[in-house]
């Protein structure tokens, strides 16, 4: 999309806002002249604010859930041991700084992993390859807020198609009409044909499960702010999901296709490798392109935020605040794009795979 | 890139597991309570629609079709109209033709017989008047030979005159 009708028509050229950001270097390297001392001191005592980490932190999941200032809220512990299972609230970690001991092992917080630390409070890797973490956590938690929302909007909806049986929609069940019927009249009919009405529960759910998830995603506050579909595992298990279902409903054309392909028979050690790679290639892009799409977004308001960290001044927000709105709007779009581009690849993928040849 | 990977089952496997289970739920759920009859009331309603607009077309048809029966129908009664308007006037012509001529040959039958009467009557009457101008000749005659054969000589100079004329011839 080509947005630079905006920056010409307010004469924001490139070096204006060059210029901004170059007083801002001035205004930097003022305020530590003038402050020489302080800041020297300060500097000894405070951490250096270092944006890498703060971004991952941020789009990474956690064990707390960060609400604003000093408040966060611990999240519930559960770890699967060698011993056995192991539950307990993450507020004893104490952020981090204290280990735990627990009925099997000795935990600490590292990045916000758990791992099992030995008496000195070294990390004991040969024990953490044997604990398997199943925290509910914040990703979780944003998880299950989406799905209540997912299920309180469209219980209701339903429920307004039983009250009004037969006439016009109204209210929320005349905003969610449309996008229902765009899924089933741009998406599932035009990929799948005539079998699309089996596949509509689940690219519907896909669908807004996706765009719910990248629409709370997109909130900086609680109840959203988690970065669930920025986050490689649950495009992994979307992905997964996907493809077993492609591979499930497919029909002896699609494993023809792959078995036996129309091409001379000296070819087929090249073809069946590489039709079997596009079986889980295409999964496969569907769950890197979700996740690098929507924690690119992430990446990139959090980077505008921060810069008004590195450069140590309020006024940087006067230019990275209106690029942050910009990006929120533009993440906006990706969030129902996303949504859209998922499920009408899996559309595209089932309609491959039930398509009936004829040759 | 060993590194890389460390520990990613162990971190991680609980998530994917979590969002597996939330995902079914979900789908489980929305499949049940929420996709299913929205999607079957949506078709529904689009059936009904698609019904009703056959409906008005064939309604639309029906009503052309009765329009143009009843239009047929009003032509055929206005024609029919015509005609028996056009056989009663033929009828009444007819009629008062024969009344007409009823009237005429009544007339002349009448007349005809008034004609007859009369000259029944005529002749009678002619009748009667000859017999009485006869019976009055007789007696005028009568009395008129009284008179003249009063005296003697009259009548002998009357045969004498039948006489001399008896003679001549």
């Amino acid at each position: 999309m080509d947005f630079s009708h905006i920056l010409n028509s307010k004469k924001l050229t490139l070096s204006v806002v060059l210029s901004v950001f170059l007083s801002l270097f001035a205004c930097k390297s003022f305020a530590i002249q003038s402050e020489n001392e302080t800041v020297k001191e300060k500097n000894a005592k405070e951490e250096v604010f270092n944006p890498t980490t703060a971004i991952l932190e941020h789009i990474g999941d956690s064990h707390y859930w960060h609400v604003g200032g000093e408040l966060s809220f611990p999240l519930p512990v559960i770890i699967f041991t060698d011993g056995g299972l192991e539950t307990f609230s993450a507020a004893e970690f104490h952020h981090g700084e204290a280990a735990y001991q627990g009925k099997y092992h000795t935990y600490k917080l590292v990045e916000d992993k758990i791992r099992v630390v030995d008496a000195n409070g070294a990390v004991d890797k040969e024990a953490s390859h044997h604990i398997y973490d199943f925290s509910i956590t914040k990703n979780v938690v944003a998880l299950w807020i989406a799905g209540i929302l997912l299920l309180v909007i469209f219980f209701a909806v339903a429920g307004g198609y039983k009250k009004r049986t037969g006439k016009a929609p109204k209210g929320l069940q005349s905003f969610i009409e449309p996008i229902i019927l765009f899924v089933r009249d741009e998406i599932a009919r035009p990929n799948i044909g005539y079998r699309y009405q089996k596949y509509m529960p689940i690219l519907l759910t896909i669908f807004f499960f996706i765009w719910m998830n990248n629409l709370l995603g997109l909130i900086p506050i609680f109840p959203g702010g988690a970065n669930v579909t920025g986050n490689i595992m649950l495009t992994f298990m979307l992905s997964f999901v996907v493809m077993l279902i492609v591979n499930f409903s497919a029909n002896k054309y699609y494993w023809k296709h792959i078995f036996m392909p129309d091409v001379p028979l000296w070819l087929y050690p090249i073809m069946i490798p590489v039709e079997l790679i596009g079986v889980i290639s295409k999964p496969f892009a569907l769950m890197i392109r979700l996740y690098a799409n929507i924690s690119a977004g992430h990446i990139i308001v959090l980077s505008l935020i921060s810069l008004i960290f590195i450069f140590k001044s309020l006024w940087t927000s006067v230019v990275s605040v209106p690029f942050v709105v910009f990006m929120d709007v533009l993440e906006l779009l990706v969030a129902f794009l996303q949504a859209f581009i998922f499920t009408m690849l899996t559309a595209l993928f089932i309609g491959t795979a039930v398509e009936e040849h004829h040759h | 890139m060993e590194e890389l990977f460390d520990g990613l089952l162990n971190d991680h496997l609980g998530f994917v597991v979590w969002s597996a289970v939330a995902f079914l739920i979900l789908v489980i759920l929305l499949g049940k309570f929420a996709w299913k009859p929205i999607m079957s009331a949506i078709n529904e309603r689009e059936r009904s629609i698609e019904d009703a607009l056959l409906k008005a077309e064939a309604a639309k048809e029906e009503m052309a079709r009765l329009t143009n029966e009843n239009e047929s129908l009003l032509k055929q009664a206005r024609a029919e109209r015509d005609l028996i308007l056009k056989e009663a006037r033929h009828m009444k012509d007819q009629i008062i033709a024969e009344a007409k001529e009823a009237a005429h040959a009544e007339g002349a039958r009448m007349i005809e017989k008034a004609t007859i009467e009369i000259n029944s009557q005529k002749a009678i009457a002619i009748a009667d008047v000859k017999n009485q101008v006869a019976n009055l000749s007789i007696d005028i005659a009568e009395k008129l030979l009284r008179k003249q054969f009063e005296n003697q000589r009259e009548q002998d100079q009357l045969v004498a005159d039948l006489l001399k004329e008896v003679k001549v011839n």
